[in-house]
């Protein structure tokens, strides 16, 4: 593809490489390391974790199981973080995640409990449905050209209201039980709500690096019995998405299309693939949440994820990603995440006031923009 | 045989004639200036050339090969590269990312096609060094160079990707003075490589120091196309002001337009 003659001129490199600037700073490894985007997530996480091993140290938050408690609701965040973090540096918000997620619970148990079907072609319905949902969003941002903070807020309210609708119309009620049972032995059920390594812990709790329960049936069984799925999907998201965005083509695509999406056309950047790809993602999250929550509780409720999509976009800005597209981190937004979570459970297990979790989620939420501005200005040289 | 040519080009956006039949050709190792005032058509023309607008009428030539273009894309396969006025490159993207953008090299790790960020980076570094703008480091936002230095990066994108003809929407409107003459520096070197450029400026003197060959637009019509040496700056001054109006606010102002 290259042209002939630019070898001619390549050969004179290793000499050219000498060649330095006067006008540019030597820049410090240090500081390179240190000016990142994630930059005002990490301090974050750091000052979180010393608030709370402060205030809450010996309340067996940092103990297996408190650790426990605090990485499922990270993980929970997580997983709607990670969709929400890629739509955003898409340049698109998708404010139907709480409803999608309601829904698609409801679509899991009246498919399996009402019709009587088995679990996972239930689950498979539901990734359908709310794939198909998530592509109509994205198609209706990109062909009326409205803004997706308008489309989607639209569907927050259908859904919602459909998922109740439907719940009452099959069962007379707007929860639906009985998942659970229809669930035993489920392989695809096995996947959301299932735990993995539980002879790990076993081996722990032998070990006596783990407390086991001391009564009732389970006496002498690690209070630990696995990694429930949620945190492996969690875990799987964030690498599948850092990846995708960091080291592929489509990911410097995502980039572009929130960038700027007409000088992203001008060099055949698929943009509108990409957005409508994206906020078909957002939607396979807000269902892998979902199908987690269905097959915990073994119910669904046509109230659930109820601002999930408020929680998902304060990750991703926490984690330095910029409201209107074109930059930010799965790191960052995962961060983020793990922030959301210690904060919410870890005031719980300070016993402070539930409110003030509100207040001090603000807080973070102010601090880390306004570092993350600070920071993202000093990258791209905005002004 | 001309690299490109473009005969009776209309282009109507509703009811607005924004190109009213335009004829223009590039050669090899020319540089065509198309000059005109605001509104006179020349980004609407170069757009219909890079396969952005598909024009109401007239007929397009590659190399003697009557084609039509679908999208931007097919314009750059067939050797059509464009750095446009309003949007050359992504801010908030690293140099090589834009650089690469739309044809990131990939190499493959198992199952996964990865970018070769390695590759991109070096040839990213070594292409700007030839245009003679040393970067700090390749993974640097686009947003923290200079103007010229971003119509740099395009251009060197462009030419490393073997086009044929290099079509610039006012590169040096917004620049300084050392920053022009980087870049109209720029437009000499890429000529001498044997590639067609078209320039589009509002500026005679930017026009006179590396055009060959000089086309007039007003109000989506050629006013003429002139070679070097056939029409003096004066001239092409009052041309692309509509000449007789020109002519007279020159006198009002002393002669210093
Ligand atoms: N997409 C569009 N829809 C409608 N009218 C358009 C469109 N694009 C351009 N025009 C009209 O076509 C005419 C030519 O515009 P164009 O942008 O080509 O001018 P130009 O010569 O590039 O001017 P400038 O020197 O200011 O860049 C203008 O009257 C403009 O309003
Ligand atoms: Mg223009």
């Amino acid at each position: 593809m290259r042209r002939p003659f630019s070898s001619l001129h390549t050969t004179g490199g290793p000499a050219m490489t000498a060649t330095t600037d006067e006008r540019v700073k030597s820049v410090s490894g240090f500081r390179r390391a240190m000016i990142r985007p994630e930059l005002g997530a990490i301090c974050g996480t750091i000052l979180v974790f010393v608030f709370f091993v402060l205030i809450a140290g010996d309340t067996g938050m940092f103990a297996a199981q408190g650790v426990m408690n605090w990485t499922l609701v990270s993980a929970q965040f997580a997983i709607i973080a990670v969709g929400a973090c890629l739509l955003m540096i898409a340049g698109e918000f998708d404010l139907s995640v709480g409803s999608m997620i309601g829904f698609a619970g409801t679509v899991i148990a009246i498919v399996s409990v009402q019709w009587g079907w088995p679990v996972w072609i239930a689950i498979v319905c539901a990734f359908a449905v709310a794939l198909a949902i998530g592509a109509l969003n994205g198609w209706l941002v990109i062909r009326t050209g409205l803004p997706s903070f308008i489309v989607t807020l639209a569907f927050l309210y259908i859904l919602r209201g459909l998922t109740i609708w439907l719940s009452i119309l099959t069962t007379r009620q707007t929860i639906i039980g009985g998942v659970g049972e229809a669930a035993q032995g489920d392989w695809l059920a096995w996947l959301f709500g299932g735990k993995i390594f539980g002879s790990l812990f076993v081996w722990l709790a032998d070990a006596n690096l783990i407390a086991t329960y001391d009564r009732g049936a389970r006496s002498g069984q690690p209070i630990i019995d696995g990694i429930p799925m949620l945190i492996v999907w969690a875990i799987g998201l964030m690498i599948f998405a850092h990846v995708l965005l960091t080291r592929t083509r489509f990911g410097n695509w995502i980039y572009a299309a929130g960038g700027d999406a007409q000088a992203a056309r001008y060099v055949g950047v698929p943009v509108d693939r990409v957005k409508i790809l994206m906020f078909m993602f957002t939607a396979f999250c807000a269902t892998v949440f979902a199908t987690c929550q269905v097959m915990e509780f073994g119910s669904a409720a046509a109230d659930r994820g109820l601002l999930k999509e408020f929680e998902a976009i304060i990750c991703v800005v926490i984690g330095g990603a910029l409201l209107t597209g074109g930059y930010g981190s799965v790191v960052g937004a995962a961060l983020g995440a793990l922030i959301f979570g210690v904060v919410q459970q870890g005031l719980f297990f300070a016993g402070a006031e539930s409110s003030l979790f509100r207040v001090f989620l603000g807080t973070i939420l102010i601090l880390a923009v306004i570092m993350n501005t600070f920071i993202r200005r000093m990258i791209t040289g905005e002004r | 045989m001309s690299l490109i040519e473009m005969r009776d080009i209309q282009k109507h956006f509703g009811a607005v004639i924004a190109l009213g039949g335009v004829s223009f050709d590039v050669q090899a190792g020319e540089c065509h200036c198309l000059l005109g005032d605001n509104g006179a058509g020349k980004s609407t023309f170069i757009k219909t050339m890079s396969g952005v607008h598909k024009p109401s009428a007239g007929t397009m030539l590659v190399e003697g090969k009557e084609v039509v273009f679908q999208s931007p894309r097919d314009a750059m396969e067939a050797g059509i590269a464009t750095v446009y006025q309003d949007l050359a490159m992504i801010p908030l993207m690293s140099v090589t990312r834009n650089f690469w953008m739309g044809r990131e090299p990939v190499r493959k790790f198992g199952p996964l096609k990865l970018i070769d960020f390695e590759t991109a980076n070096r040839v990213t570094m070594e292409e700007m060094r030839r245009m003679g703008i040393n970067l700090r480091e390749p993974e640097q936002a686009v947003g923290t160079l200079s103007g010229g230095e971003r119509q740099t990066v395009a251009i060197a994108r462009a030419v490393h990707f073997g086009a044929k003809v290099l079509i610039l929407d006012e590169p040096t409107s917004a620049l300084g003075v050392r920053q022009t003459s980087n870049v109209l520096a720029t437009i000499d070197r890429v000529r001498k490589q044997g590639i067609g450029v078209v320039f589009i400026t509002h500026n005679v003197r930017h026009a006179m120091a590396v055009g060959n060959r000089f086309t007039v637009l007003n109000r989506g019509k050629t006013l003429g196309t002139a070679a070097r040496g056939e029409i003096s700056a004066e001239d092409l001054q009052d041309l692309m002001a509509g000449g007789q109006e020109m002519a007279e606010l020159e006198g009002s102002l002393g002669g210093t337009v």
